[in-house]
């Protein structure tokens, strides 16, 4: 709440709210997030951390209220939404590649279709991508020969090869074996210290710890609590983070 | 066995007339079936809505009742053509687009529904999703129940015979009234013509059904 208040929102959520059927799963959402800032969403399961990152990319729709990528309204639907959706890098937990296209063909579809970059250039940035993500070996691959590690830095490169403005992260090392977690949050740390705006679903304390600005902890579809890692995590004030965390710790 | 041999210039015009209404209609009800398919998937209600309605139509209508639609009902509403042949077109190729679009649409359903969020995820617009990502992945399953709903089009487009058109069941049907003796013959050369045109489609079927087993 008090980190990186000075610079202008990048991303601004505004009484955002969400209903599945009876099931209110986002309440009265407000969220703003800074050019550069790192923001750890934390929260029991089922309390809307992933419909709130889904929302934020306008894979979910909204019932009221309003979201602002770096001070534009997203759009309903159609061309201008496309475009708006290529400043936003998402990753998935499921990494969800694309399974008939090879490594390379992964990271250079966006640049290509949405950007128009020509053929040449898009290969080139996404073998320089690969590389920083430590896996240029596996390009001419297709996603199923992968490691689950391996995969999910390749949808981090796909992410990052259309420039997003922000990347949004929904718990991008659950699915995997934990010998591999350490691969993936080391490419997120470097991504966050490069300056990266990043929004992150994830219960790694490490990480938040070490890459994280802030931290957001969610309950039952509200915004609950939010501090620095540091203060959440040593001194938290609301009981259901109290709570929250001493499962957490437990576990 | 005689009526058949002497009737083969006749038998091999019908089958070359039902090879190309089949044919024909088969391309229409191909691309009209995936593009109702992609309505149905639609960000569009509208859309959405009235492919459903056509689909479920259409799919539940009894050929006939469709042949009939279109070649009486359509010219008295004004829609007109020279030749029934045209008629019967329009009604087979409209009846199967809505297999088509089913056997599409269970495809699209069988691609999981992360690949077409990454890919929106990364700005692609609807119709680049689909193209790029959804329907290049659904094509593996959706091939064998095509062939079948094209062989189903091949038998079915002997209901045109009953309409004036004459194709391989229309020449069947005048050489049964000539040779009143010989209808078991008749009929027999009639079929071994339809089995020429859908046993091949068959084995075909089968042959990439096992290639995709294969592929996974
Ligand atoms: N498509 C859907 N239809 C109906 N209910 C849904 C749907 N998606 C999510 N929900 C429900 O909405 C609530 C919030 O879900 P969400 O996935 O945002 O939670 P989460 O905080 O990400 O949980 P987790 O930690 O388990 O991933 C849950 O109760 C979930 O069951
Ligand atoms: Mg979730």
């Amino acid at each position: 709440m008090t980190t990186a208040a000075n610079s202008a929102a990048l991303v601004s959520v505004k009484d955002v709210n969400k209903h599945y059927g009876q099931l209110h799963v986002l309440k009265d959402i407000n969220m703003e997030v800074s050019k550069g800032e790192v923001v750890v969403v934390i929260g029991p399961s089922g309390s809307g951390k992933s419909t709130l990152c889904r929302a934020i990319n306008r894979l979910e729709t909204i019932e009221g209220g309003a979201i602002y990528i770096d001070g534009k309204k997203l759009p309903e639907e159609g061309k201008e939404l496309a475009h708006l959706r290529a400043d936003v890098g998402m990753v998935f937990q499921s990494f969800n590649l694309f399974a008939h296209k090879t490594i390379l063909e992964n990271i250079t579809l966006g640049p290509i279709k949405v950007k128009g970059v020509s053929k040449a250039t898009a290969e080139k940035e996404a073998m320089a991508l690969l590389e920083r993500v430590g896996v240029a070996q596996q390009a001419p691959k297709l996603p199923a020969q992968l490691s689950g590690g391996q995969q999910q830095r390749v949808a981090i490169a796909r992410a990052l090869a259309m420039k997003p403005k922000v990347m949004l992260f929904d718990e991008p090392t659950s699915a995997l074996d934990p010998e591999m977690i350490n691969e993936v949050l080391d490419v997120m740390v470097q991504l966050a210290k490069e300056g990266m705006t990043m929004i992150v679903v994830t219960h790694e304390m490490g990480f938040a710890r070490k890459a994280a600005d802030r931290v957001v902890f969610m309950a039952d579809g509200q915004i609950v609590e939010q501090a620095t890692p540091e203060q959440f995590f040593t001194n938290p004030q609301s009981h259901r983070a109290k709570d929250f965390l001493s499962k957490l710790l437990t576990h | 066995m005689d009526v058949i041999i002497e009737s083969l210039p006749i038998y091999w015009d019908g089958f070359l007339r039902t090879l190309f209404l089949a044919a024909v209609s088969g391309i229409i009800a191909l691309v009209t079936g995936t593009i109702l398919a992609a309505m149905r998937v639609s960000p569009v209600k509208a859309l959405r809505g009235f492919s459903m309605a056509f689909v479920e139509i259409a799919r539940n209508t009894p050929l006939t009742i469709v042949f009939f639609f279109c070649a009486i009902v359509l010219p008295r509403l004004g829609v007109r053509f020279d030749q029934f042949e045209v008629a019967a077109i329009i009604a087979l190729s409209g009846y199967t687009s809505a297999f088509v679009a089913e056997a599409v649409r269970s495809g699209v359903n069988s691609v999981p529904v992360g690949q077409a969020e990454a890919a929106r995820s990364i700005g692609l617009t609807f119709g680049q999703v689909l193209n790029l990502v959804v329907l290049p992945q659904a094509l593996r399953t959706v091939v064998p129940p095509l062939i079948n709903i094209l062989i189903a089009l091949v038998k079915n487009s002997s209901v045109a015979g009953a309409f004036f058109v004459l194709e391989l069941f229309g020449h069947a049907r005048q050489l049964a009234n000539d040779h009143g003796d010989a209808v078991m013959q008749v009929l027999a050369g009639t079929a071994v013509f339809y089995l020429l045109m859908t046993v091949p489609l068959g084995i075909l079927a089968h042959r990439v059904e096992k290639k995709v087993a294969i592929a996974r």
